[in-house]
């Protein structure tokens, strides 16, 4: 008799457990991003078969390479989604720092450091104006800096045409330090050809989440995005914050654009438009919220890493490459009502 | 009125002959009260009657137009709600100023997060943040499941308890709790209210806005009635039985005019 009661005392005690755990994965914003990625990978996994996706080292270092071109301004970005802002300036930022570091370089004739060195307060200055616009303004930033994204576009092709007669600045590889720099920001990394890049974007991760998790930095972004007004009753320094962010965001664009013209040893006047969109795919994957208070730095590498792994699976399962867009629309979709689902989890009385 | 005689120490927090006029608008006129140290004043009064006004003054939001602020003997003016903080003013708003997708440790040290560590590497502390928590709100009879869930999951009882205890441990002395209970269900409302007195027996001077009397008389030492901007007094519990404060909160005239009205009507209309 004894020992039916034991065991039935037991069992509901361990069910109990288990859905405690489950809804509590329920109510993390990067949970879903991870079993997406998981998902992709093992997807491709089986339409690539052909190119050997799973085993080949080789194929893995290509859409880590693309993951790693999106991850990277996506840890920022996803930062400034909760700290409740958008920055459409961020994909045209990476062209405008590449031509800068180009131009610097070639028709300037500086050393690639000290032209780095330039770049990077570039980026700093732009992302400062966008996040003081925005909070002198209190227009919504998607509007704001979409006014930079348009002015940027507009000088990277009449710049680069007068300078040039081009549509790119070319032979950055001459210039003095240009083999020390790329071997920091741009060098291949065992014989598959894994990009240095890759380790920015881990690293930037890392930083990033360690930045929203353990610092009052990070209490301050969330709580600028969730209700700044309450933010500011107890003392945030909410509009601090949100330029900090904004800062952030166009300096880690500058550095995407230093590591892309030292690899790519040229840089193009289109490049990086249209990427603003993907890093906000990224972040929104990653869990965050378009309304702000909510998210992932984790949760975005792994959608970055999803992103990634859809551009290069489609061409290596020899499909139309046009399909992408298609994917990346449907993962947003899929993402979006994933993420409304878990916020009405996560403030639902318990 | 009925304000005994200055006793021997300073109350530590004074309002008097308080007025406020937004343009020709009389908000406040002539108000007088005080509050002490591990005591509770009630200002009671109806929508319109100035207890907004009355808690805006004092904690820093406007500025009276006449009369004077005393903490604890000396006059003080605000300037801003940071002026009022620094004297140990805290104010709990209906709205509270807590972020409801934020979990409970990461809400209660917004703004004033403890740190550790160095430099750029200064990291939040959250394990103390957490026992903090833990503490404080245990410390107030509140049992929360889990500091990590999310403000947006917890009762408005709770949400106010939180709120409370979190302005007690950042060393308010004055708290000022604006309608606390007007938008709770009666068992939520008698937890607060509970809160109310543990802040109390912890030395906390306490000023409780409320339309309530019932939610009121219990937990108030003192009573201010406001109507229409103007003090129907400032009364010690023990010169004012829970009746009287009912009677007075009415309006007391007003409503024996409306009795006497409707009487009229309804023989008028009766054959």
């Amino acid at each position: 008799m004894a020992q039916p009661a034991a065991a039935g005392t037991i069992r509901p005690d361990e069910r109990f457990v288990r859905v405690g755990v489950v809804a509590r994965l329920l109510t993390r914003p990067d949970i879903g991003a991870l079993l997406g990625a998981v998902a992709v990978f093992f997807a491709f996994g089986y339409f690539a078969r052909a190119v050997n996706w799973l085993g080949d080292p080789g194929i893995a270092a290509g859409w880590t390479d693309q993951a790693a071109q999106y991850g990277i301004i996506a840890v920022p970005v996803a930062l400034l989604m909760i700290g409740g802002e958008f920055d459409l300036s961020a994909g045209v930022m990476i062209g405008s720092c590449g031509l800068l570091l180009g131009y610097l370089t070639t028709h300037a004739g500086l050393n690639v450091w000290p032209a780095i060195l330039i770049v990077l307060a570039f980026g700093v200055a732009v992302g400062f104006v966008n996040g003081l616009t925005v909070v002198k303004t209190k227009l919504p930033s998607f509007i704001v800096t979409l006014a930079t994204f348009f002015v940027l576009q507009g000088v990277n092709a009449a710049g680069t045409l007068k300078l040039t007669g081009t549509t790119a600045i070319d032979d950055i590889d001459g210039a003095s330090g240009f083999s020390s720099a790329r071997r920091f920001f741009a060098s291949d990394l065992t014989q598959y050809d894994y990009k240095a890049k890759v380790i920015w974007w881990i690293g930037l991760t890392l930083v990033g989440a360690w930045l929203l998790a353990k610092t009052r930095f990070g209490n301050w972004i969330y709580s600028a995005g969730g209700d700044p007004v309450a933010a500011r009753n107890v003392g945030v320094p909410v509009v601090r914050t949100k330029i900090a962010l904004f800062v952030m965001t166009s300096a880690t664009a500058a550095l995407m654009g230093i590591i892309e013209a030292l690899e790519l040893r040229s840089m193009q006047a289109k490049e990086g438009i249209g990427l603003e969109f993907i890093f906000i795919i990224c972040a929104v994957v990653g869990g965050c919220l378009l309304t702000g208070g909510y998210g992932s730095v984790i949760g975005t590498f792994f959608g970055a890493a999803m992103l990634g792994m859809v551009q290069l699976g489609i061409v290596d399962a020899q499909w139309d490459s046009n399909w992408t867009y298609t994917f990346q629309g449907a993962i947003l979709f899929a993402a979006v009502m994933l993420n409304t689902l878990i916020r009405a989890r996560a403030q639902k009385a318990r | 009125m009925t304000e005994n005689a200055p006793a021997s120490a300073p109350h530590l927090l004074e309002v008097d002959s308080i007025s406020k006029y937004y343009g020709n608008v009389v908000a406040l006129r002539d108000v007088s009260t005080h509050v002490n140290a591990g005591e509770v004043t009630c200002v009671l009064g109806d929508n319109g009657a100035g207890k907004s006004t009355l808690i805006k003054i004092l904690s820093g939001v406007h500025e009276q137009d006449e009369g004077r602020l005393l903490v604890e003997g000396d006059e003080v003016r605000f300037a801003s709600p940071r002026d009022a903080r620094a004297h140990g003013i805290a104010t709990v708003y209906q709205d509270l100023a807590m972020v409801p997708l934020m979990s409970i440790w990461r809400n209660f040290f917004l703004g004033a997060e403890p740190v550790r560590g160095v430099g750029p590497l200064r990291w939040f502390d959250s394990a103390t943040a957490k026992r903090v928590v833990r503490e404080q709100l245990r410390q107030m009879g509140i049992d929360i499941r889990d500091p990590d869930q999310p403000v947006g999951t917890l009762s408005g009882g709770e949400r106010q308890s939180v709120a409370i205890a979190r302005a007690v441990y950042f060393g308010a002395r004055v708290l000022i709790l604006d309608e606390p209970t007007s938008a709770l269900g009666v068992k939520q409302a008698g937890v607060v209210l509970r809160y109310v007195v543990q802040a109390r027996d912890r030395g906390v001077a306490v000023i409780f806005i409320t339309h309530n009397p019932h939610h009121a008389y219990p937990v108030g030492d003192r009573f201010v009635i406001l109507n229409r901007g103007q003090s129907l007094g400032s009364y010690a519990k023990p010169e004012l039985d829970r009746q009287e404060l009912i009677r007075l909160m009415a309006g007391g005239r007003e409503l024996a005019e409306l009795e006497h009205e409707l009487e009229a009507l309804t023989a008028a209309i009766s054959p």
